[in-house]
């Protein structure tokens, strides 16, 4: 009997339909949750490459890949992500052409990240830290020995966000012109809503990556 | 999921101040030298509130209905199975490599 009450007053028989926005907005989660799994195979593949290989076996990433400048990364990518978020919070408000700024300034925050990668990669790949191969001399000075893999896993990784990070830009772009042409108002703009969960999403992979591949 | 027109917005200059004291925080304990696992638990430890800060806020987790967040929470918890799952394979690998090759040189030797 108890069963029976219950079964009647269930929250899934009050639940209204998905509407075009937050159907969108599930959407772009499943498509995240799915991109968390790439992510994740990604960086359990480094995890038990590193552990296979031992201490002494794996260079220690301070000894190749310098922490300042993407310390100072993460540190663009989060400033982008309050700028994406202002960008929502001044559309929800009605207000077009400060989400227009607001997402131009994620936009630039996003090439110029592209940028410091692209000269990040350019330095290693001078350096020495190839697909093949490790550095002779580490940071340091000192001679250094280790597992050839760190090359394939690091730019494998970062390469696989940074292409998130291009698309992002491109998504990013293609918003900010719909917002230009006065697309959005108070009422409707769940689409920048969306965006910005990609946008986001980019910046939380990124602390993980920092995390795991430059710090550790 | 949302409602139209003014929502409630955090503080998000709250939020970009605490992921910048974390991000500081984070590399100052990444720098020196101490016990490894020391330093991997206070630095997944201090990756992941930054994280959940970034989805709870700025994605509006929080705003959102609990289902979501379990949804949300699922592949992560996959992750650190599929970590534990491949571990035993390759430093069992690494394991053997060790044991086996100091082995063979010895049959080799005696057997020339």
């Amino acid at each position: 009997m108890e069963h029976a009450t219950t079964l009647d007053h269930t929250e899934d028989v009050y639940e209204p339909s998905l509407t075009p926005d937050s159907l969108g907005k599930l959407g772009m989660w499943i498509f995240l949750v799915g991109d968390t799994m790439s992510f994740g195979a990604l960086l359990a593949a480094y995890a038990a490459l590193r552990a296979g290989a031992g201490i002494v076996g794996w260079v220690p990433p301070s000894e190749i890949l310098g922490i300042n400048l993407t310390a100072f990364m993460t540190f663009l990518l989060i400033c982008s992500s309050v700028t994406m978020v202002k960008a929502l919070e001044s559309i929800q408000n009605g207000n077009v052409s400060r989400m227009c700024t607001f997402l131009g300034l994620t936009i630039l925050g996003g090439v110029i990240f592209l940028g410091l990668q692209a000269y990040e990669w350019y330095h290693l790949i001078t350096h020495g830290l190839t697909l093949t191969g490790i550095p002779d001399h580490g940071l340091s000075g000192a001679a250094i020995s280790g597992s050839t893999l760190f090359g394939p896993t690091f730019y494998a990784i970062t390469g696989f966000h940074g292409m998130h990070v291009t698309g992002g830009v491109i998504y990013l772009i293609v918003i900010l012109i719909h917002g230009l042409r006065g697309r959005y108002t108070a009422e409707f703009n769940h689409e920048v809503e969306i965006v910005g969960l990609y946008w986001h999403f980019v910046d939380l992979i990124w602390i993980m990556v920092f995390t795991f591949i430059y710090l550790l | 999921m949302a409602e139209n027109g003014h929502k409630e917005h955090p503080k998000y200059m709250n939020i970009f101040w605490w992921l910048l004291a974390l991000t500081i925080i984070e590399v100052a304990v990444a720098i020196p030298d101490y016990a490894v696992v020391l330093k991997a638990i206070l630095l997944i430890g201090l990756a992941c509130s930054k994280a959940a800060l970034v989805a709870i806020y700025f994605m509006h987790l929080k705003f959102e209905r609990k289902t979501l967040t379990i949804i949300v929470l699922t592949p992560f918890i996959i992750c650190v199975f599929l970590v534990i799952m491949l571990m035993p394979d390759l430093t069992l690998d690494a394991r053997l490599d060790g044991i086996e090759k100091p082995a063979a040189e010895v049959v080799d030797t005696s057997s020339h």
